[in-house]
């Protein structure tokens, strides 16, 4: 019963949530369009994501945010110093693999994202079995050192939290 | 407003403005299109953020109402900004790539999911769309 009407009940409290905070008040009428919003949403959308992710404990999620978002400073900084300061010539841009341990489609969504988003690195393609990310370096003259840093930062702490 | 305010708020605003110019200098000045995505995906996430914290002190400081908005866009940003840099890099890739020849083999029994959509158990996500079928 309450699987069949909340397929997602975390999907449901996160859009609850965002829409209290979209329109930045807390009344009666707002939280029961979010209520509705956040049944009829996961409701038609099921489809697309028949199984329930399993997500791991606050703490590490937590730490895992806190991680990407200094690596997104330093990022920022280094890329721009690379943009600013070499000749583009000079740039070693290639493109690694990362063979994954991960399984959960959410795990490597969330990997994937990760990737794209911090130091010097994009991710551009999956293999069709899942098992390996192609990843873009902006400028890498150690391309089994930013497989290992990947392995090591993100997908050992990802594998705590969905699996 | 207090002047320590004033100066973080503006601050956090010069340096926004700098890495915003400094991703669109990124996209002129890199060549091919995969270094060209680094510019827009990397420094404008600091220089959006940064102008949105500012937004966030200044309308917290000066006008007194706390908004939870700024934080809002951030999280759409970082949810969207590699969705799209993955569907240019994929788009890219199709048109311009030799799998066989540009690319390092995945290292696994598949190839890469832009060229070779078949996974492990035959499953074909191209013959689903088929505009001619019906």
């Amino acid at each position: 019963m309450l699987k069949r009407y909340l397929p997602h009940p975390l999907l449901s409290l996160v859009l609850l949530v965002v829409w209290v905070l979209l329109v930045n008040e807390i009344s009666a009428g707002t939280v029961v369009f979010g209520a509705i919003l956040a049944i009829v949403i996961p409701l038609i959308t099921s489809n697309f994501w028949p199984a329930r992710p399993k997500i791991g404990n606050a703490f590490a999620i937590c730490e895992y945010g806190l991680i990407v978002l200094w690596d997104i400073l330093v990022a920022n900084v280094i890329v721009a110093g690379l943009i600013l300061f070499r000749k583009t010539e000079s740039l070693e841009s290639k493109c690694v693999v990362v063979p994954l341990d991960l399984t959960s489609p959410e795990a490597i969504t969330t990997l994937a994202g990760t990737i794209t988003m911090t130091p010097g690195t994009v991710t551009i393609d999956l293999s069709a079995d899942a098992k390996s990310l192609l990843v873009h370096c902006l400028h890498a003259p150690d391309p089994q050192g930013v497989v290992d840093d990947i392995k090591t930062r993100y997908e050992g702490r990802l594998k705590e939290i969905f699996e | 407003m207090p002047f320590i305010a004033e100066l973080v708020i503006s601050v956090l605003i010069v340096i926004g403005g700098i890495f915003l110019l400094i991703g669109s200098y990124g996209m002129i000045k890199l060549r091919e299109l995969l270094p060209r995505l680094h510019a827009p995906t990397k420094s404008t996430t600091v220089g959006v953020g940064a102008i949105l914290i500012a937004s966030m002190l200044f309308f917290w400081i000066e006008r007194g109402h706390f908004t939870i908005h700024e934080l809002l866009i951030t999280l759409f940003l970082f949810l969207t900004a590699p969705i799209t840099a993955n569907l240019i890099a994929k788009a890219y890739l199709l048109r311009n790539v030799d799998p066989a020849k540009d690319l390092p083999p995945s290292g696994q029994g598949e190839g890469w999911a832009t060229f070779d959509p078949v996974g492990p158990d035959g499953y074909d996500p191209s013959e689903e769309y088929n505009p001619e079928k019906d």
